[in-house]
């Protein structure tokens, strides 16, 4: 009794069966084959062309920053009601068309000026409101009343609530992608060849500090400490006087908010809007919580920054498979992924409890 | 004790009925389609012009036999999500290779060869050219096929890693269809220009081409009710009762000797052999294949139909698909350009099929779980929780 309590605290399984040997190994060789091949065709890439090299990594890890905003609002939300929110990809979009409204039609900002800036800050905070809203208003009317429902309801709830924002998305924006003029400053700084726009530079100054505030939100104050409690066992954290609605609003409302200001960065960096653009992310940023790790925070954001990374190289490489392989190269991950390595990099394999 | 004894006696009395009017259901489906037939074949051409206008507006053959094609497709999807309660997001990539297969082996596509087996065409004709009902039995094949390499490696995951899966494979299958014009210097799809046109299909002697509406309708409803007779015989048999196991409680099926993996596998490749053979009567219905329209909305579609007719209930999936696809096909044009034409607007309705979809399976969710048409096993398992004491409590 007493092995099986600390087994299951320390996540290690001390007897293990033939088939989880056989399946260790065969782990261990695919990780040393796929990081092999992967090194090897780095490697080519950068001899051919260091600058298009270091260009792409640039390219790919802004992408990663913003992957990562959209796959913290997957992870702390699987974190605490073990739900996919299929949804969650298409609040990043509403998020970024409600900034391009926000920015160039409703204060015709088209062009950098002091002014724009200033509206673009106060974007910030208007778009996180409001993507963060939208996010504890589906929680509260649908996926609440799933709670103790068996899995495939609330599923399929976020399946549909995924449909009815793009929805949203397709009459506001219409049916066709939509450019939108970046009111952020245009130059570059210059390295030998390899160019470092400035917006980056402000998407990296957005991202890191967000982060590092969700950080501290969820592991220095109380109402992360209550999270963290909801997310181990909803039952006993109630027992502990904890309000399990709130607290579970509160998670929603936090991965809303970084899913608008991805909205927001995203309109500003790459200038798109249209009305699957969620769809598309959203699998993309999923795709980097579970490698990361789903449920663990810093895990989602190594995983984001892998993926950009490795989106960034393919689509802008020399040697790659190019743009239009850029979702299969991601989804053959997530599914290399799903058969070695379910738990992710930073993820601990969990012992199912009856 | 003894209260419980009587609770238990009827339920097994209505078991009995089950059977019965499952026999009902089966008439009645034969005796709707051969009306449908009837009406389609020979009254129309009498009736009115009004009348006949009417038809056409509103429930044309050709959107009669596209709607078949979704019932076949959802059939399958039923016996995935439905019976063993795998959510499968990806669907589509079954049907798409359905719809290949069509492309590859009935038309002039592959120039290189020149290979002939019961076609319809003449035999000069450069291309692959089988029998649309070899082409069926072969995409089945294929589709199965393609079900258990999907599934093998992804089955073992938690249900909502497992849709995740699937939803990564409906959209690497159609991009790869996309994109396959080149692959290393290989001409696999024709990429977006699709392959078109297909050959006839060979009836009794008689050759079929695409305007042949009632003949082809006669062989989707026989291929619908293959595939109904198939759920049926499964969700008896000892396959369908380990699959109703596994929807219920994986690990407790696991615990009583059901091999949870080959179980899975097999609502995977049946799943899929029905996504196959759709695939091929869609490519037929629409003479050609073409590869921006295998998107993940055809996924969504199907499971909407799926979860409003009643999961895993045989006849309410049927009657979902047929709702829905009408509606897709038929309802919201021209329902919208009557609304339009009354009231002076200007809507584009079509567009609202987003919605439409979304709201029903949110609402069929909260509010109705188990579909319309319930399956009275899946309604106990669905609500099993709804009166907890800590839901009542505020949790």
């Amino acid at each position: 009794m007493a092995t099986a309590i600390s087994t299951a605290k320390s996540g290690k399984v001390h007897s293990i069966s033939r088939s989880e040997a056989r399946r260790r190994v065969a782990e261990r060789i695919a990780a040393v084959l796929f990081s092999t091949l992967g090194a090897i065709w780095l490697g080519a890439n950068l001899i051919k062309s260091p600058a298009q090299f270091f260009q792409a990594a640039i390219g790919g890890l802004s992408n990663g920053a913003l992957y990562a905003l959209i796959a913290l609002g997957y992870t702390i939300v699987y974190g605490i009601i073990e739900l996919i929110n299929f949804a969650h990809g298409d609040l990043f979009m509403l998020g970024g068309v409600f900034s391009a409204y926000f920015i160039s039609v409703w204060f015709g900002q088209t062009k950098s000026s002091p002014k724009a800036w200033l509206i673009f800050v106060v974007c910030l905070f208007l778009v996180m409101a409001f993507t963060a809203s939208i996010n504890v208003a589906i929680e509260r009317f649908a996926y609440r009343r799933l709670r103790r429902a068996p899995k495939l309801a609330p599923l399929i709830t976020a399946v549909g609530m995924s449909f009815i924002l793009q929805f949203v998305g397709l009459t506001w924006n219409g049916s066709g992608p939509k450019n939108w003029n970046s009111v952020l400053p245009g130059g570059a700084i210059d390295i030998s060849g390899v160019k470092i726009y400035y917006v980056t530079l402000i998407l990296f100054a957005v991202t890191i500090p967000l982060l590092l505030l969700l950080t501290f939100i969820v592991s220095k104050t109380r109402q992360g400490k209550a999270m963290r409690a909801t997310a181990q066992d909803q039952d006993a954290a109630r027992l502990m006087g904890i309000d399990v609605n709130r607290t579970i609003s509160f998670t929603f409302a936090i991965g809303g908010a970084l899913a608008g200001a991805a909205g927001l960065l995203y309109v500003e960096t790459i200038g798109t809007t249209s009305y699957n653009l969620g769809y598309q992310l959203g699998l993309i940023a999923f795709t980097s919580a579970v490698l990361g790790g789903i449920g663990n925070l810093s895990g989602a954001v190594l995983g984001a920054v892998l993926i950009g990374l490795i989106q960034g190289l393919n689509d802008g490489l020399p040697i790659g498979l190019g743009q239009q392989w850029s979702q299969t190269v991601v989804f053959s991950i997530l599914i290399m992924l799903m058969v070695f390595k379910p738990a992710g990099i930073l993820g601990k394999q969990v012992i199912e409890k009856v | 004790m003894a209260n419980q004894m009587t609770i238990g006696t009827p339920t097994r009395k209505k078991k009995g009925g089950d059977a019965l009017s499952q026999k009902k259901w089966a008439m009645g489906f034969v005796i709707a389609a051969a009306i449908v037939y009837v009406l389609y074949g020979f009254v129309l051409s009498r009736l009115p012009f009004g009348l006949q206008d009417f038809f056409r507006t509103w429930l044309p053959a050709t959107s009669l036999n596209e709607a078949l094609v979704w019932v076949i497709c959802a059939l399958g999807l039923n016996i995935v999500v439905g019976y063993a309660g795998l959510l499968d997001l990806g669907y589509v990539a079954f049907w798409a290779i359905g719809g290949y297969s069509a492309g590859w082996f009935m038309s002039a596509f592959f120039q290189q060869v020149n290979i002939h087996l019961g076609g319809t065409t003449v035999v000069q004709s450069r291309g692959i050219h089988i029998s649309f009902w070899g082409v069926l039995i072969l995409a089945a094949i294929i589709c199965a096929f393609f079900g258990i390499v999907i599934g093998a490696p992804t089955l073992r995951l938690k249900s909502d890693y497992l849709a995740l899966v699937t939803l990564g494979f409906g959209e690497i299958i159609p991009q790869v269809f996309v994109n396959g014009e080149n692959i290393g210097g290989f001409n696999l799809s024709n990429g977006t220009k699709g392959i078109t046109p297909l050959d006839n299909i060979n009836l009794l002697g008689k050759q079929l081409g695409p305007f042949d509406l009632s003949q082809k309708y006669i062989i989707f409803v026989f291929l619908t009710s293959i595939m109904v007779f198939i759920s049926l015989r499964l969700r008896g048999g000892r396959l369908g009762r380990a699959w109703l196991a596994i929807r219920e409680d994986e690990l407790a099926a696991s615990m009583m000797g059901v091999p949870l993996m080959r179980t899975k596998l097999s609502a995977y490749a049946v799943g899929a052999m029905a996504g196959g053979i759709g695939g091929v009567a869609f490519a037929t219905h629409v003479n050609g294949v073409f590869a921006d329209r295998f998107n993940f909305s055809i996924s969504i579609i199907l499971l909407a139909m799926v979860v409003l007719g009643g999961m895993g209930n045989v006849w309410g999936v049927m009657v979902g698909a047929l709702v829905i696809a009408w509606v897709n096909s038929t309802g919201l044009p021209a329902g919208g350009n009557a609304f339009n034409n009354v009231f002076g607007t200007n809507i584009n309705f079509p567009s609202y099929n987003f919605l439409i979809f979304g709201l029903v399976l949110v609402l069929m969710m909260l509010f109705k779980r188990e579909g319309l048409l319930p399956e009275s096993r899946l309604k106990m398992v669905l609500h099993e929780h709804d009166d907890d004491e800590t839901m009542k409590a505020g949790a």
